[in-house]
């Protein structure tokens, strides 16, 4: 048995080796010189410095960046979650003619990453003069987030008993008053677990910012980075320390939540 | 995929109070979904019948002319097969690699925890910071071939993005390292759905470890399986992030991993042929509904409750 679990231990430090190794190259490649990369590019910082890292911190772009990255991903958030929680509840514990359909619409969505539908998105959102601006990347990216956050909210606002919808009933509480007063608490969880992944999701976005936003004051970090990868492209260490700061908020975010995106995805693929 | 049946029927047919309340709670999401997502594609099957420079309404109807050339175009031929490429591959590499990895981390061990975040690190990094590393670390003078040079294995030190022959092994290798985290994630979910009493009870008939996983565990994986190569499979369909930052437009055709995604914004948009554009986003939107409706008929149908919905 000891020999046995030797193994899975090796095999796991292997795992976390290998999934993390790029991570590290990145963070720890920030803290080099260029052309100690270019001598030995898998090398260790020999000295460390910190001026990759303190010139962007200190940099105007960076943090406009960061600012449009945010308010793009707090808004996306906010939106989805609550579009999403209002028609979940409505998925869930109504019964209407259209409902399966309603349901099948969303669940379509689904297969179809914003990818097939971005050539006529971006002429969407060019003719409602939305180009180069926050709103026409946070519009679409609410549309084609809310198939994800229906999906796993409708089974969990389903899993809270009808007893005590029925006890608010006889306490008089109207189903508005029951969604805003039991339902909504209720289902935390769930709404924390939608919310990262949209923000996370709109936070990394790639393709609609690369359409939508081709005004370098309105870029989001993901733009940033490969406009910087490609403006300072001999200046790897540099690229390296920009990408690394890139990184961070959907890290942390991730850290403190990971129980909970792990226990919503549990409740959506019930096996 | 079906909707759940819902949890208490209302013997009376419904009010206009009740009504009110669906349109007023589920009309705001209605809206957004088919303004964003339902009219584009729409949208994008009229625009495919003109040849457009994007600007004004669009005049030059050419009827079916811009599918006549997507399906003569060996550039598309080319991302077509890489796509086919990219979807078995996906599949035959990171399915077995995940479920190797599920049942390792399904066992109790110290640091578990600790391990489930760490593999899930990669899919969390953008797809932009995901393809600049790894076109850093994989260039001819990159940190790769260093590694593999201070491991005394210089003779392997290659090429990785720019030869034919084995870029569409590199970007296999990174789309392994990004998702694969995914389906772990998803198939441990899984596991957790099965009693523990099965496990028990096949110790108990002296059944060793793997025959518990060969005979337990996996069957009943089986449907949360399914329902991750269908996300994958529509994922490889319409791969572009990873490739257009790694390869940029011009490179990926010349590489070898080109796809459709990339090809629809290089000829579309970047071209300026937005009727093009919107043809090729058809034929993707096509070719993808009739795998999706395939799989979903032959496959997920034996999950009868539907993919992502639970049961009851």
């Amino acid at each position: 048995m000891g020999r046995r679990n030797s193994i899975v231990y090796l095999v796991a430090l292997m795992l976390i080796g290998l999934m993390l190794g790029p991570v590290i190259y990145i963070i720890v490649g920030g803290f080099r010189t260029n052309s100690q990369i270019t001598t030995y590019p898998a090398g260790l910082p020999d000295p460390w410095v910190t001026g990759n890292y303190t010139e962007i911190l200190a940099s105007d772009t960076f943090w406009r960046q960061v600012g449009n990255s945010t308010i793009a991903a707090v808004v996306t958030t906010v939106a989805v979650v609550t579009l999403g929680v209002m028609a979940s509840y409505v998925l869930a514990r109504y019964s209407f003619r259209g409902r399966g359909a309603m349901y099948a619409l969303f669940a379509a969505g689904l297969m179809f990453p914003a990818t097939v539908a971005i050539t006529p998105l971006y002429i969407l959102v060019k003719n409602l003069g939305l180009v180069n601006t926050l709103p026409g990347v946070i519009l679409p990216q609410i549309a084609f987030g809310l198939p994800t956050t229906i999906i796993i909210l409708v089974p969990f606002l389903r899993a809270i008993p009808k007893e005590i919808e029925e006890a608010a009933a006889i306490d008089r509480c109207s189903r508005l008053g029951f969604f805003w007063r039991m339902v909504l608490p209720l289902s935390v969880p769930g709404l924390i677990t939608t919310g990262i992944l949209a923000f996370i999701g709109s936070w990394n976005s790639y393709l609609l910012p690369l359409f939508i936003l081709n005004d370098q004051d309105s870029f989001t970090l993901p733009l940033g980075v490969q406009a910087f990868a490609s403006q300072y492209s001999v200046d790897t260490a540099k690229v390296l320390a920009f990408t690394s700061l890139s990184m961070i908020p959907a890290l942390v975010f991730f850290s403190l939540f990971e129980r909970r995106i792990v226990g919503g995805l549990t409740g959506a693929v019930k096996g | 995929m079906q909707a759940p049946p819902p949890v208490r029927p209302r013997r009376r047919g419904i009010g206009w109070a009740q009504r009110l309340e669906i349109v007023a709670l589920s009309g705001p999401a209605i809206l957004v979904f088919a303004g964003f997502v339902i009219f584009p594609v729409l949208m994008a099957a009229y625009y495919g019948f003109y040849r457009w420079k994007g600007f004004g309404r669009p005049t030059n109807f050419v009827g079916l002319d811009n599918y006549v050339t997507i399906l003569q175009d060996t550039l598309f031929h080319e991302a077509l097969w890489h796509n086919f490429q990219i979807v078995v591959l996906s599949l035959v590499l990171q399915g077995p690699v995940a479920v190797g990895l599920a049942l390792l981390l399904n066992r109790r061990m110290r640091g578990q925890s600790v391990i489930r975040v760490l593999i899930f690190v990669p899919y969390v990094i953008s797809e932009v910071i995901t393809g600049t590393a790894w076109a850093l670390i994989l260039q001819t003078n990159g940190a790769g071939n260093d590694v593999l040079r201070s491991l005394g294995l210089g003779g392997l030190a290659a090429d990785w993005l720019a030869n034919p022959r084995l870029a569409i092994w590199s970007l296999m290798f990174i789309l392994v390292w990004k998702y694969v985290g995914f389906a772990v994630i998803l198939f441990l979910a899984g596991m957790q759905n099965i009693p523990d009493e099965l496990s028990e009870a096949a110790a108990v008939d002296g059944a060793s470890f793997w025959q518990t996983q060969r005979h337990i565990t996996l069957p009943l994986l089986g449907p949360t399986i399914r329902i991750w190569a269908f996300l994958s499979i529509i994922g490889s369909l319409q791969l572009f992030d990873l490739v257009y930052i790694i390869w940029g437009q011009y490179v990926s055709s010349t590489a070898g991993t080109s796809t459709m995604a990339t090809y629809m914004v290089t000829e579309g948009r970047n071209a300026g042929n937005y009727g093009y554009g919107n043809a090729v986003a058809v034929v993707l939107f096509v070719i993808s509904m009739i795998i999706a409706l395939i799989y979903q008929r032959f496959v997920l149908r034996r999950d009868t409750e539907g993919a992502l919905t639970e049961g009851r």
